[in-house]
């Protein structure tokens, strides 16, 4: 990707809100037909910068280019997106058609042109023959589908998307989530989605941002994100993992307790307060000889079935706890039941190392 | 696309709203554009303006009444606050004192219209050469009082100002407050030239066990009379005859220890664009036509070559018994005195008993 | 990765937002609305009350009047009658309203729609009607006199009676609101923990409207407080402020020390609207939550407690009106009550006739007309524009003010400052367009407010949608906005009608011979001793307020109809 120019560059923006500062200093490139998620938990600046970069609230300081042109000041009537609430804002008194033709019908846009323009957007969004309905007779789902088809309706070069699955329920989120990639795809329109749900932005996004009190946390793919987060808190915001605070031996060793493991060097200093993380799905209890390759001896102390596989609550000897998912086939195969002892194998490479002990560490 | 108003349809939503806003913005034209259209102040009965407009523009052709009439006091409070742009060319029928409050602002101009000899002195202001109001009819204070009312409590009729202190009349009694009615001010006025200051204020005193209320209005105690609600209220003759008319078991005494009262007067508003038509009006309303209209409504004229019947159910005698001389620059030099005295004494008194 | 973590610069310039021809053009619609206020309202009053610092030839004199004022014992008599009234009246009309709220949102009763109906009676009288029909009824010739065993109707009963009838509508539209949002969820489980009815009442319906029972409270308060009509008929002698005014105005002319009145009259309104800014503060966060609506379930005792509560209070605004009607047909009250329709002919009483309430209804259209169009624009402009915060925010403290200025106070300020010889807008002076300036500037604050609470229900992103689809916001304002909060327009169109049918203290210095109005003729008749033409002229009144009003439900009932395929109720 580096090979090309941004679509939409964001250098050093800030909003202050008062006092409280809502986007420290932030500095991102977008590029053309991309599809980015924003992803944080609330209060983190995701919506403050997608209203900033559609000007509904302009930054503090910053500046904001697009397609080459500054900008930073321009109210939104003058910058190219089309933009999907949460909320859909779709207007209540006007038809399916008239929502999605209400940019068009301003112009000078034939009567006839604006019917057709109209009847492909719906067709586009798999709403044809809706034309006549109002928002209030379409389910959640549709009345998504026509907001996005109105925001779509003037090609814009930006797709800008508030949480706009949030108000549906599970399966239907899951359903549309597919059908927004493949039509994003389809038209190629740079796009960016802002969201809470981490399981959403992996399954969707090309990059995600992961955001955290205004700051960018880590920017990258979802593989990137998930398995390599940069700090601990995308860590345990992306995805199940665990945080054990422990120390370092010696460069590449670390002491967990009574144990010593092998863990990547990080380049971190020796001695106390060095945060281990470690997913649960990445915890081996096959295939493991007795005290050797990162084992610990451990106690399960009791499991939960969650469908495809089991968590099972393992304790260390230290006394502190660990979280180990196992599929089905193991379980059946080890005949796993609590209070039995276990040994588990946590491999080097899957560990990663964060400075500073496991509470500040996770809250970044 | 079909919408449920449509753009059409809110445009000419729109459209109407704008139309007929505009439409009944714009206040109709009264009169013809050659009339000359004097603006007349006043404070007479509304049943008289027609009366008196028909007269004066039958006699006046080409010129125009047109009235704004409202209570003395808040004619003459408009007439105060548009002192720095009047709007008023004449004030036809306003208590003299009033005119004098007016004049003393230095907003009358100085104007003796024709047939000026023939008013009565009482009617004039002779004090200089030049006066700025003339008088029209006078009204004076009086008590009216409920014949059936009475009868059911046992009240005698009362026929001076003395017989309103005898207990038997405790809590029966109402009058205007004089701060807020013109009647009520004339009558105390009256009593403290009547009795002396002394012998005034203690009249008031005594009075005071008997009255039940002060009212804010110079015809309301005599209404509340012919309504029943008390059974005497000190007032003036006009509202009172008018019960009578409609039938209202009601007597109206003029009290034979002497009146105070005041006059109905006109006056031109100094600086007036009109002024020759204003002069016509000043002239008509001293006339010995205009004085037989307002004798109509009213027993005691201005003009001593009127001799003035009695209206209908008129108390006799009103002129007899009207206390002369009635020194109303001095009483109104001291009216502010006055108030405060009434209103440490009395007015603070005006808790529910 | 192309994106570097560049550490930001804390100098950074601050980027200044373009404003666009169409936000230019906002700014400018705001700053006309503030130019309005500030010429219908700011300067009126500001010349009407430096008039309390001046003597009468408007030397300044500083706090002379003041000192006068506060050393005469009859004034601080009046505001201690006044306090004294207010605070008695707001008990009784918050008690009776919040009964009869109760009952129409949250009993089984029947005939709630009729009750509700019934309610708005007071509305739609002018004030000198009910004062009339209390004298009929409780006056010493009263036939429900018995009821004030002895007392005198004249002074604090009489007042608090009349200002009880007419605050009573204004509570209860409060307090209904308030009732109407209560949380299903809270009862459920109040009812599950075994709560008695009495103990949920007082944990949970209570506290629930808390702060619409605190908003009502003072707005009832500083209706009585600053209200003419009752005591002028009613109150006898006893003495409040706003008849202090009149006093020191009419009976005096002694405009300084009615500024002083005046003055003094605006600060406990000013104080209470304070309170209310902190309660309605407050009230947001308490109505974010998501809430199931409670429908009420039968109780057999509790539903006919409340269906005798509600009749006794319906029946006496019906008995006030009835008497009203009654007091117009009968011949000579008291001594003979055979009817008559003779009165109901207004020429009896001078030539104007009917004209006046042509008048009144041409006034009445103007400021319906052209009070919406401002008021509900102006509200727009204040809610929804981008930018200009700071004059948005003076705009909406302007548009609270005139709930607090009593009628008098408003129209001798516009004498002073539309009469003046060097305003050039003096041409209005003394026709039907100060009238209707007034009459919207008199009643803006209500219809802001219902305005303001229309559109924050509105989404708050259809003008970034529009933006975004470059449609410009006049465009969406007239197409979206107006269509979804036609029932709000309708209601300030109507609300505003109705007040200017039946207005008084601000217009009566204010009409002239050609603008004369009905509602100041029924007075000025009354004046003159014609009670019964007086009585029939404010039913005319009534009735035709109440058409108004019933056209309204008509048509918003026919919205609602052909609207309900997007309209969800």
């Amino acid at each position: 990707m580096s090979g090309r120019h941004p679509y939409l560059r964001i250098e050093f923006v800030s909003k202050n809100f008062g006092d409280f500062q809502a986007l420290k200093s932030i500095s991102l490139d977008i590029y053309p037909g991309e599809f980015v998620c924003f992803l944080g938990p609330s209060g983190c600046g995701k919506t403050t910068l997608l209203r900033a970069i559609a000007g509904l609230d302009i930054q503090t300081s910053g500046r904001i280019l697009q397609a080459g042109g500054d900008i930073s000041g321009l109210p939104p009537s003058q910058r190219d997106f089309g933009i999907v609430f949460q909320s859909y804002a779709l207007f209540p008194n006007l038809t399916v058609a008239a929502n999605v033709g209400y940019g068009l019908a301003g112009g000078k846009m034939p009567r006839a042109d604006i019917d057709k323009r109209v009847s492909e957007l719906l067709a586009m969004v798999g709403l044809s023959g809706q034309e006549l309905k109002y928002p209030a007779q379409l389910s959640g789902g549709q009345q998504q589908r026509v907001a996005l088809a109105r925001a779509l309706a003037m090609s814009p070069g930006l797709l800008l998307l508030d949480e706009p699955l949030s108000a549906l329920d599970a399966r239907v989120r899951q359903h549309l989530r597919a059908e927004l990639k493949q039509l994003q795809r389809r038209i190629n329109v740079t796009t960016i989605m802002v969201t809470h749900d981490q399981e959403e932005a992996l399954a969707i996004a090309d990059r995600i941002v992961v955001m955290n009190e205004g700051r960018i946390e880590q920017v990258g793919t979802p593989i990137e994100i998930y398995r390599q987060p940069a700090a601990a808190f995308v860590a345990d915001f992306v995805g199940q993992m665990n945080f054990l605070t422990v120390d370092i031996e010696a460069p590449g060793l670390i002491r967990l307790g009574q144990a010593v493991l092998e863990a990547p060097d990080a380049n971190l200093a020796a001695g106390h307060g060095v945060t281990l993380c470690i997913r649960p799905e990445d915890i081996q209890v096959r295939g493991i000889a007795d005290g050797k390759g990162n084992t610990l001896l451990t106690k399960i102390e009791h499991m939960e079935f969650l469908g495809s596989f089991c968590r099972a609550e393992l304790r260390l000897a230290c006394g502190r706890a660990l979280h180990a998912d196992f599929s089905i086939n193991a379980m059946r195969d080890l005949g796993l039941v609590p209070g039995q002892e276990l040994q588990v194998a946590l491999p080097p490479e899957r560990i990663r190392l964060f400075p500073g002990e496991e509470k500040a560490a996770r809250h970044g | 696309m079909k919408n449920w108003i449509s753009r059409r349809q809110m445009a000419l939503m729109g459209a109407a709203v704008l139309a007929t806003a505009a439409t009944m913005f714009v206040a109709p034209q009264a009169s013809l554009a050659d009339d000359v259209v004097l603006k007349v102040y006043t404070a007479l009965e509304e049943e008289q303006l027609p009366v008196y407009k028909e007269a004066f523009e039958k006699a006046n052709p080409g010129i125009t009444i047109e009235w704004q009439r409202d209570s003395t006091g808040v004619i003459a409070a408009r007439l105060l606050a548009e002192k720095q742009n009047r709007q008023a060319d004449v004030v036809w029928g306003l208590a003299a004192t009033s005119l004098m409050v007016l004049d003393k602002e230095g907003m009358l101009e100085r104007y003796s219209p024709q047939g000026f000899d023939q008013i009565k002195d009482d009617f004039k202001d002779t004090r200089n050469g030049w006066p700025t109001w003339v008088g029209m009819d006078a009204w004076a204070s009086a008590i009216c009082y409920n014949k059936v009312e009475a009868e059911k409590l046992g009240l005698p009729k009362p026929t001076s100002w003395k017989d309103l202190l005898d207990p038997v009349y405790k809590d029966q009694i109402v009058m205007p407050n004089p701060g807020s009615s013109g009647t009520g001010f004339l009558t105390v006025s009256a009593w403290l030239q009547l009795f002396g200051d002394k012998g005034g204020w203690d009249y008031m005193g005594k009075l005071h066990e008997n009255i039940k209320t002060y009212l804010h209005s110079g015809s309301k105690p005599c209404k509340a009379a012919g309504a029943g609600e008390y059974p005497i209220g000190i007032s003036f003759a006009y509202p009172g005859v008018k019960l009578i008319n409609d039938g209202a078991p009601v007597e109206v005494i003029l009290p034979k220890d002497g009146i105070g009262w005041d006059m109905e007067a006109t006056a031109i508003m100094k600086g007036t664009k009109n002024l020759e038509a204003a002069k016509k009006l000043a002239d008509f309303a001293a006339s010995a036509d205009a004085n037989k209209l307002y004798n109509e409504s009213y027993q005691v004229l201005a003009r001593k070559d009127v001799t003035p019947t009695l209206p209908a159910n008129y108390p006799a005698d009103e002129e007899k018994l009207m206390i002369t001389p009635n020194n109303f620059y001095e009483m109104a030099d001291r009216r502010q005195a006055i108030l405060d005295e009434w209103q440490r004494s009395f007015g603070s008194k005006d808790a529910p008993k | 990765m192309a994106d570097i973590a560049l550490a930001g610069t804390a100098t950074a310039p601050r980027i200044k937002a373009k404003v666009s021809g169409e936000e230019w053009g906002a700014r400018a619609a705001l700053l006309v609305l503030g130019a309005y206020l500030v010429i219908t309202l700011a300067l009126p009053l500001y010349t009407l009350l430096t008039k309390s610092v001046q003597d009468k030839n408007g030397q300044f004199i500083g706090l002379a009047n003041f000192a006068r004022y506060f050393d005469d014992p009859a004034m601080l008599q009046s505001l201690g009658n006044t306090v004294y009234v207010s605070i008695l009246g707001t008990v009784i009309t918050i008690t009776l309203a919040f009964i009869y709220a109760y009952a129409l949102t949250r009993t089984c009763l029947r005939g709630r729609g009729l009750f509700r109906a019934i309610a708005l009676i007071p509305l739609l009288a002018p004030s000198l009607l009910p004062g009339l029909a209390l004298i009929y009824l409780f006056g010493n010739q009263g036939i429900l006199k018995f009821v004030l065993l002895g007392h005198e109707v004249y002074g604090p009963i009489g007042i608090v009676i009349g200002e009880v009838f007419f605050a009573f509508p204004h509570a209860l539209m409060i307090l209904i609101t308030a009732l109407a949002v209560a949380d299903a969820r809270l009862y459920e489980a109040a009812e599950s923990l075994r709560a008695k009815p009495a103990r949920i009442f007082f944990t949970v319906t209570l506290p629930g409207c808390r702060y619409g029972l605190v908003s009502a409270a003072l707005v009832v308060f500083t209706l009585i407080f600053t209200d003419f009509g009752v005591p002028k008929v009613i109150g006898g002698s006893y003495n409040v402020l706003a008849t202090d005014v009149y006093r020191q105005v009419i009976g005096q002319f002694n405009f300084q020390m009615g500024a002083v009145v005046g003055l003094i009259l605006l600060l406990p309104a000013v104080l209470s609207f304070a309170v209310d800014r902190m309660v309605q503060r407050k009230q947001v966060a308490l109505l974010s939550a998501r809430a199931v609506p409670l429908q009420p379930k039968p109780r057999q005792t509790i539903d006919r407690l409340f269906l005798v509560l509600v009749a006794l209070v319906a029946g006496f605004l019906l008995l006030v009106l009835g008497m009203a009607v009654f007091g117009s047909l009968a011949k000579l009250w008291p001594y003979n009550l055979s009817l008559t329709l003779k009165w109901y002919d207004f020429s009896r009483v001078g030539t104007d006739g009917w004209g006046p309430y042509f008048n009144s209804l041409r006034l009445a259209a103007c400021v319906a007309l052209i009070g919406t169009t401002i008021i509900f624009s102006g509200a727009y402009l204040i809610e929804k524009s981008r930018g200009a915060t700071r004059l948005r925010m003076v705009l909406h403290f302007l548009a609270m003010i005139p709930l607090a200025v009593p009628g008098i106070v408003l129209g001798l300020s516009y004498i002073f400052f539309f009469n003046a010889p060097d305003n050039p807008l003096n041409f209005i002076y003394g026709t039907m367009a100060v009238l209707v300036v007034n009459t919207v500037c008199h009643f803006y604050t209500v219809s802001h407010l219902t305005a303001v609470t229309a559109l924050k229900q509105v989404d708050a992103e259809f003008e970034a949608v529009g933006a975004s689809l470059k449609v410009p916001f006049y465009r969406t304002f007239w197409r979206v906005t107006v269509p979804i909060c036609l029932p709000a327009v309708l209601d300030i169109a109507v609300y505003l009608f109705i007040n200017a049918m039946t207005t008084v203290s601000a217009v009566i210095f204010l009409y002239s011979a050609e603008t004369k109005l009905m509602s100041i003729n029924a007075i000025n008749t009354d004046d003159a001793g014609n009670t019964a033409t007086a009585c029939a002229m404010g039913i005319v009144i009534v009735a035709t307020s109440a058409i108004v009003k019933g056209l309204q439900v008509l048509v918003v009932g026919g919205l609602e109809r052909r609207t309900q395929a997007w309209r969800k109720r």
